[in-house]
């Protein structure tokens, strides 16, 4: 429990300097909100006034305060470009970033860990050997070129999915985690092949160590051995990398969006950056940002379950 | 007696080698002008006279693939040099002084940290802009917080160790034992962080470019070649093939290298 209060401390100081950061990079670029919204024809005293009610002119810390206070009551902004709340603009999108990176992460951990044990054990044979230069070539592909050619093959060729139908998940939850599947093969491609590498070795450096060896004295079976010994502290590093990646995952959701035109939050994002259009992007990346960072705190508790002996600190 | 190179190392220090050779031709000839364009052979297959076929506009591929790799490898030394330069330079004052400062900047480090580089680096360039250098500049930025925790944990590890005492006691300032003395140590893992960084930036590079806001018109750069080619994937697969290729060997070559590194 004290490892929970402590790692939700942890969380919550994360989060805030995280969204300072993000509000503090957007508010010292050059570029006035004011002359954005009423464009560069505004009288001198209209943008004033507009400056005045929109707070430009407090102090960077007061304006943080009153951007956080409503970013926590689901207040992101008014976009410059749509004169709409982000709110609206993004509401819908979440779940759809959010479902492909979940999704992708599950193929990862479903993957990853039968193929990464079952190289172990078979270590130096074929099929191992297969894997490691599959491993080698998977990691260096570029998830949106591995997006191109699922969509070719998968998609033109034999027909599996229609490449561009994406379906709601307003309209059918079916139809659309059936679309998300082919976006998150190539998401997770890259991240499982170095998750399958690493647990292989540390299955293999663990089968090495004295607890092993005792355990086979008393009468085990390579197989109870493996699961109910080796397995557990195997997993940590694979955990701890799975936890790093994440962030990686969240961006590869953004770029398959485009490669399979799904309309989720990274659509809105770059069509925001070139726009220029500050507090869509700001209320994205924040949004983003948290996202890796709750997901993370998740994986930490994770952490523990699997070793207990993992402390604070 | 001289160690067995890795089979790792020979295979990826090969596949760089052809690499850089076919940029290097790049940059000072190509078979086509890359922005030629010819209606007569719009996505023309391969052929003797366009060994990688052309483009939507008639452009000879193979001419766009060397310049584009250019492109992409500039972007990757310039983003990894400004990288590992201002990584170096924290990780070394913050790892070697410790104290409150260590403390705020590794604080803002775990911050930055749950950005995933390329979202850092489409940050910079809504504040920069986009464009070739813009993206240097951006994705350089991006990369110091991994390069400075890197260097930082090496100088932890080696700032009590005996040669950086005695050099202490023989009158050595900071700044010599830093960078005189504690630097060239860590250049072993400082050498395959610098290729595993490599490979990111040409990643993030490419999937800037792919998503456009990276290099621009009329720079050619292999991830903006696959977003064209997309849209022509079934009349002419050979457009987006021949430049993922390119680009998956370049970086399977850094990452073989980077493992025979550190094998050896």
């Amino acid at each position: 429990m004290k490892y929970f209060g402590k790692k939700l401390a942890g969380l919550i100081i994360t989060l805030l300097v995280v969204s300072f950061l993000v509000f503090a990079a957007f508010a010292i670029i050059p570029g006035d909100p004011a002359t954005a919204m009423l464009g560069t024809e505004a009288t001198p005293e209209r943008l004033a006034a507009l400056r005045e009610e929109m707070g430009l002119n407090d102090p960077l810390m007061v304006r943080y305060g009153r951007w956080i206070a409503n970013f926590l009551r689901g207040d992101f902004g008014t976009s410059y470009n749509y004169s709409m709340p982000v709110m609206d603009m993004i509401r819908e999108k979440i779940p759809v970033t959010i479902t492909l990176t979940v999704m992708s992460f599950l193929m990862v951990v479903l993957i990853s860990i039968p193929l990464g044990i079952t190289c172990a054990r078979h270590a130096g044979g074929r099929l191992d050997r297969a894997v490691i230069v599959m491993n080698q070539v998977i990691m260096a592909v570029p998830p949106f070129f591995s997006g191109i050619l699922i969509t070719f093959f998968f998609g033109l060729i034999l027909h599996l999915f229609t490449p561009g139908g994406y379906i709601s998940y307003t309209v059918s939850w079916t139809g659309f985690l059936g679309y998300m599947f082919f976006p998150a093969v190539a998401v997770a491609l890259p991240k499982a092949a170095m998750a399958v590498k690493l647990l292989r070795s540390s299955v293999i450096s663990q089968m090495k160590l004295d607890y092993v060896r005792t355990a086979y004295s008393r009468g085990n079976g390579t197989k109870a051995v493996l699961y109910r010994h080796v397995l557990k502290n195997a997993l940590i590093p694979v955990v701890t990398f799975l936890g790093s990646v994440l962030a990686d995952m969240v961006a590869g959701s953004i770029v398959l969006e485009q490669v399979f035109n799904i309309p989720g939050m990274g659509r809105i994002l770059l069509t925001s950056i070139s726009n220029r259009d500050y507090p869509v992007v700001q209320a994205i990346i924040v949004c983003i940002a948290f996202l890796v960072i709750v997901i993370n705190f998740i994986v930490d508790l994770i952490y523990k379950v699997i070793d207990p002996r993992i402390s604070i600190d | 007696m001289k160690k067995k190179k890795s089979k790792n190392f020979i295979i990826g220090a090969t596949i760089t080698g052809i690499m850089l050779i076919l940029v290097m031709i790049g940059c000072i000839w190509t078979p086509y002008d890359p922005e030629a364009m010819d209606v007569n052979l719009k996505l023309s297959g391969v052929s003797l006279s366009h060994i990688m076929g052309c483009d939507n506009f008639g452009r000879d591929i193979f001419s766009r693939v060397l310049k584009g790799s250019g492109t992409t490898l500039f972007v990757a030394v310039g983003t990894v040099f400004i990288g590992s330069f201002f990584g170096i330079v924290i990780g070394a004052f913050t790892g070697y002084y410790g104290g409150i400062l260590d403390e705020i900047l590794m604080r803002i480090n775990d911050a930055l940290f749950a950005f995933p580089s390329i979202l850092l680096g489409l940050v910079f360039i809504s504040l920069l802009g986009s464009g070739k250098y813009n993206v240097i500049v951006a994705l350089g930025i991006a990369f110091i917080p991994s390069f400075a925790r890197i260097v930082r944990s090496e100088f932890i590890r080696c700032k009590n160790m005996d040669y950086v005492r005695s050099a202490k006691l023989a009158g050595a300032g900071d700044l010599r034992i830093m960078f005189v003395h504690i630097l060239p140590n860590t250049m072993n893992v400082m050498l395959s962080s610098i290729m595993i960084g490599f490979n990111n930036a040409v990643l993030a590079e490419a999937g800037m470019s792919y998503l456009g806001i990276g290099v621009q018109p009329p720079d050619a750069s292999l991830g903006r070649m696959l977003s064209e080619a997309q849209s022509y994937l079934f009349s002419a697969p050979g457009y987006a093939i021949f430049p993922g290729v390119v680009l998956i060997l370049m970086v399977l070559g850094f990452s073989l290298l980077a493992e025979g590194v550190k094998e050896n």
